[in-house]
């Protein structure tokens, strides 16, 4: 009997490869295999705010080995436009996009100006060092407050550095606020992190005239949106074009924004030359020219009841865009809805304006604004908590939406333009969990021994819901092999996330099969053209819901066929280990190989198996071959269409212990609660939290973009901007699951992939104010800024924990 | 990130080397690489001409005598850290390099390539001019020893000439009665610390006779301040908390991205007064093993 492979720990299949360095990215494409292949280097506006008065290349062409420099002034067509705004909005009213290279004007230091192509990197980056700009400098917009006081103008035409003001409300949040019996004002800050992958991005291109076609490998998270964006920018046919996405060394988000100007370019200069051109980023690039997210400021102003239920809660945001808005409005309308969480305020009204500045853009990094909305949410309840002496378990289990209350519908819109109704959850078993998880009622006893030692020791807890799996479609194609094997084809791109393996397992079970027989392959346009892309936790909602109902189909045919060949009833028949039974007849059964040699019938024979299937030994000679409502093969395809995004849910604990006197952070115990609906593969989920949580604390504790007034990140190098190490993440993370099924795909799922970072900052700063008794109200937060805030607060009369103002 | 054009030299002798550096004053002498190599990959540095000298022969030694610890120019940080006799001869050098960067770095990295590189952010360095040791350096034209209060001139400047080769660095032996001890601080393991102190102290007669500390990354060269003053009437927390302030009076701790120049400075009391006392602890400590603070 196949054992059943969903909801096991099934090792990943990916791991051996990965591991043992044979993974194959796409700096590795066309190594000794694409002759006279050619590479590029980008020059790059070392300015922030500049018009661009002239761009000399002459000297460019005499270094020997440079094939082609291209500039604005090359381009054409569609190739001269900025490039796309991806995901337009009403209330983007001031969308700006770059251009594929700068036209007459740069807005953040990093932005490409000059395309050389060359025969190796090193000569193309010395042609880029003969360019010589002249440059008429502007005054440099850097961070919210720059932005907001609009001195100065990152766009001419776009007044007050607004791209875009959003409004959504509930009820009536101001009147609730101050009808309240207790009231507070929180103003609270997060600064700009980004995703980090450790491969940044990548694209080779070649071009066959022959035929016309173009075939691009590019480090991305939609190959179709890639292969859209370069059919339309080069005015070639889709079916030109096709975009494969070898293995990705992490994505975390930054590579589903595109086409970036060189995945457009590349293509560009690989068919101008008529030879594979490959460009493969720098970490210096991809700290200045790709995209970061989180930075925001909010104000919060709240007003609740004796036992801290929410009232009314009125949030004003203000969104750091970046130079462009490429992305849309996705990340600040994510933070204005999942700032929800697990509650129900009565009214809610939530306003926030995107703002441009000169630097680099803004798109989703992991979480993709839930951070904000949960830190913000969270130190809300923590707020209260304090206002009120309560314990802050009690006052967020006092505002939770009840099991029952499922679905429920919030009567807000979310990112994805459909209604803000989650599905399924259980907060106040989550709740239980966690506290038992993380020893919450037995803390003070714990704190009370760590202080007899003279260390200080703080808890910190945060729940988050999560839309994960958004529209609007992935597909699959399953196709079993004469051999028996399974040949499985989704169109969304893997990061590393173990698809390989849980999209096997799904497979498995549904034909019978063993794990082993079952091959998948992800982002390559050629097996599925039709895909929308890995990001916003949706890859085993949608491609796995995909798969499991196309491998259904395949399955439907497979007991059609092996029914008329075994002369049974196809209720009879059963799929195991590879074959097709009759139950309770052993011996009469014949192996799916056999049955997809039936499913093609055929005029030659090439080898034993398919001479069972050749025109004489076959099929009933009074009708065709191929019944009028079939096709030949033993395939199934299909595609999943959600009506709308499905809510996973977590909530995350923290003991830290700041040192009294270096205010240095040691984390002694992380735990997490987790609920992504049923789980094909604990180990996987497991590690996706693993990462999140890693990641995380990076962006609690270690990580920000430090741009300097001009507006030069001045620590873009990973000397200087602290990824953690494994020395800074806990040796162990405490994990407990909870599983509340979706109702809107056929396996219950939800996603996993961004859960682990979402609640970290509101975790850490919990955890510290808790440890220190004042108010942590700007994250991330680093030694140095808590020594400076505990000298602030020992300047000040003392204060009991946490205390934001009241309003009189 | 690929390096600017540069030639490429490998010289198997110490003669063919220094002749080579002699008729090329744009040289840059690679030997493990740590610091060099990606200053020429960002182009930060872009010498006409690398000299290779990991294939001369005889510079990978790292020997102990009753006089000191002698590091051959190819000795990396690893083979350095590995010596028992190294660690008993002069145990701080082996409790400072446990915490320079990380493993796979001091693998490459060598001792005698920090010290001339002069960071005032490395651990080596100001353990060479704590324990007054020394660096023999050779050119055509002859050798010389510079003496570690010599070395360091300013930010990533040695007093090495461009012509020169470091062939050995000397780190005096642990003297009777005395003790030392080493702590940093940094944002992350293995990271260039905010501050660290390395420290000894010698005791004699049950006084203590000898107190200096040497510190990094709070001053622009690294720096090592004389506290016996403050140390003469015992080691007690006031003592102690005294030779934090004697030490901020000769450092000049800056504000960065990662720390203010006021954190830095707590850091320079905190860190002097733990390292003091675990080099005061070690040098009465009949076991002779310092404390890991």
């Amino acid at each position: 009997m196949t054992t059943k492979m969903f909801g096991t720990k099934v090792q990943r299949v990916e791991d051996q490869r990965l591991l043992r360095g044979q993974g194959r990215y796409v700096d590795d494409v066309g190594v000794g295999a694409f002759p006279g292949m050619l590479h590029a280097a980008v020059l790059r506006s070392p300015h922030a705010h500049a018009r661009i008065v002239d761009i000399d290349v002459a000297d460019v062409l005499d270094v020997e080995g440079v094939h082609a420099v291209w500039t604005h002034e090359d381009l054409a067509d569609a190739m001269a436009e900025p490039l796309p705004l991806l995901i337009p909005h009403d209330a983007l009213t001031h969308g700006r996009t770059q251009y594929a290279l700068a036209r007459d004007e740069v807005n953040y230091v990093g932005e490409a100006i000059a395309f050389v192509v060359a025969d190796d990197r090193y000569l193309a980056e010395d042609a880029v060092e003969r360019i010589r700009v002249t440059y008429d400098f502007l005054p440099a917009v850097v961070g919210i407050e720059a932005a907001r006081a609009a001195t100065h103008l990152v766009h001419d035409d776009v007044p007050g550095n607004v791209g875009a003001r959003l409004d959504q409300h509930v009820g009536d949040a101001p009147a609730a606020v101050a009808a309240a019996p207790h009231r507070l004002e929180l103003d609270l800050t997060i600064e700009r992190s980004a995703c980090t992958p450790l491969e940044g991005r990548g694209t080779v291109a070649r071009w066959d005239p022959d035929t016309s076609r173009l075939q691009v490998w590019t480090s991305t998270q939609t190959s179709t949106g890639v292969r859209a964006a370069v059919a339309a920018k080069l005015g070639l046919d889709l079916g030109q074009v096709d975009v494969i996405t070898p293995d990705v060394g992490g994505g975390f988000g930054v590579k589903i924004n595109h086409p970036w100007p060189e995945e457009l370019l590349v293509p560009l200069a690989a068919k101008a030359l008529g030879r594979p051109v490959k460009f493969t980023e720098d970490r210096r690039e991809h700290f200045i020219s790709s995209a970061h997210e989180r930075g925001q400021v909010h104000h919060v102003e709240v007003g609740f009841d004796d036992d801290g239920r929410l009232l009314g809660l009125d949030v004003e945001f203000w969104h750091d865009h970046g130079a462009y808005s490429p992305y849309g409005l996705i990340v600040p309308i994510i933070t204005s809805t999942q700032l929800l969480g697990p509650y129900k305020p009565d009214n809610y009204r939530v306003r926030f304006e995107s703002l441009y500045t000169n630097t680099v853009i803004v798109t989703p990094y992991r979480g993709a604004g839930r951070p904000q909305g949960c830190y913000v949410m969270e130190r809300t309840m923590d707020a209260i908590a304090a206002h009120l002496g309560k314990d802050r378990a009690e006052v967020r289990a006092a505002n939770f939406i009840q099991p029952d209350e499922f679905p429920y519908d919030h009567q807000m819109v979310f990112q994805d333009g459909r209604p803000l109704i989650y599905d399924s959850g259980d907060y106040p078993t989550m709740l239980e969990k966690i506290k038992a998880l993380v020893g919450w009622d037995d803390f003070e006893t714990v704190r009370a021994e760590a202080a007899a030692e003279g260390r200080r020791l703080g808890i910190g807890l945060a729940c988050y819901v999560e839309g994960t799996g958004v529209g609007p479609y992935e597909g699959a194609h399953v196709h079993i092999e004469t051999s028996g094997r399974v040949k499985v084809a989704t169109g969304l791109t893997s990061q590393g996330q173990g698809h390989q393996t849980v999209f096997a397992q799904l497979v498995a079970d549904v034909l019978g099969v063993p794990f082993e027989d079952v091959d998948v392959v992800t982002g390559d346009t050629r097996r599925m053209p039709y895909a929308v892309g890995t990001f916003a936790s949706r890859a085993a909602v949608m491609s796995g819901s995909a798969i499991h109902l196309a491998a259904t189909r395949a399955k439907e045919k497979v007991l059609r066929i092996a029914a008329d060949a075994l002369e049974a009833d196809e209720d009879d028949l059963e799929l195991v280990d590879g074959e097709v039974r009759v139950k309770g007849a052993p011996g009469s059964s014949m192996s799916l190989g056999t049955v997809a040699v039936l499913s093609n019938p055929l005029r030659y024979a090439f080898d034993e198996a398919s001479k069972s299937a050749t025109q004489f030994s076959v099929g009933d000679p009074g009708r065709p071959p191929v019944a009028e409502d079939d096709e030949p093969g033993l395939e199934g395809k299909d595609f999943y269409s959600p009506e709308r995004s499905t809510f996973a849910s977590g909530m995350h604990a923290a003991i830290v212990e700041t040192d009294p006197v270096t205010a240095e952070v040691r984390i002694l115990q992380y735990a997490v609660v987790h609920d992504c609906g049923h789980i094909i593969n604990p180990m996987i989920v497991e590690g996706q939290i693993h990462g999140g949580v890693a990641q995380g604390i990076g962006g609690a504790l270690y990580e920000r973009m430090v741009y300097d007034a001009s507006g030069q990140l001045l620590n873009a190098s990973f000397m200087d901007f602290l990824m953690p190490y494994v020395t800074e993440v806990p040796d162990g993370i405490d994990i407990d699951h909870l599983e509340t099924p979706s109702p809107l795909n056929p396996l219950g799922l939800k996603g996993a992939g961004e859960a682990g970072v979402i609640p970290s900052s509101a975790v850490f700063a919990a955890a510290i104010e808790d440890a220190e008794g004042f108010p942590v109200t700007a994250m991330p937060i680093s030694p140095s800024e808590l020594f400076e805030l505990r000298r602030q607060h020992a300047s000040q009369p003392a204060s009991q924990g946490p205390a934001p103002e009241e309003q009189s | 990130m690929k390096p600017a054009p540069f030639a490429y030299r490998r010289p198997t002798t110490l003669e063919e080397a220094l002749a080579v550096l002699a008729e090329s004053p744009d040289a840059k002498v690679l030997a493990g690489g740590q610091s060099l190599v990606p200053l020429l990959s960002m182009r930060l540095a872009a010498p006409a001409l690398l000299v290779d000298i990991n294939r001369l022969p005889d510079l990978d030694h790292v020997t102990a005598t009753a006089d000191g610890v002698r590091v051959g120019a190819l000795a990396r940080h690893a083979d350095v850290l590995a010596s028992a006799e190294a660690r008993a001869c002069q145990p701080l050098v082996a409790l400072a390099l446990g915490n320079v960067a990380h493993a796979t770095i001091r693998n490459r990295g060598t001792t005698v390539g920090s010290l001339v590189h002069a960071d005032a952010a490395a651990e080596m360095p100001v353990v060479l001019r704590l324990l007054g040791g020394s660096v023999d350096v050779a050119s055509a034209s002859g050798r010389r020893t510079i003496a570690a209060d010599d070395l360091f001139l300013g930010p990533l400047e040695s007093s090495l000439r461009p012509d020169e080769i470091a062939l050995e660095a000397f780190f005096p032996a642990l003297a009777p009665g005395a003790g030392v001890g080493f702590e940093e601080v940094a944002r992350r393991h293995g990271d260039y610390a905010m501050c660290g102190v390395a420290g000894l102290v010698r005791v004699a007669g049950g006084r203590v006779v000898e107190a200096r500390a040497g510190y990094l990354s709070v001053s622009d060269v690294p720096t090592v301040v004389d506290l016996t003053d403050s140390l003469a009437d015992g080691v007690t927390d006031a003592s102690l908390a005294a030779a934090g302030e004697a030490a901020l009076a000769d450092l000049d701790p800056q504000e960065d991205i990662h720390a203010a120049a006021d954190y830095r400075a707590m850091l320079v009391r905190h860190l002097t007064g733990r390292v003091l006392r675990a080099a005061h602890a070690h040098a009465t400590d009949e076991r002779g093993e310092p404390d890991h603070a």
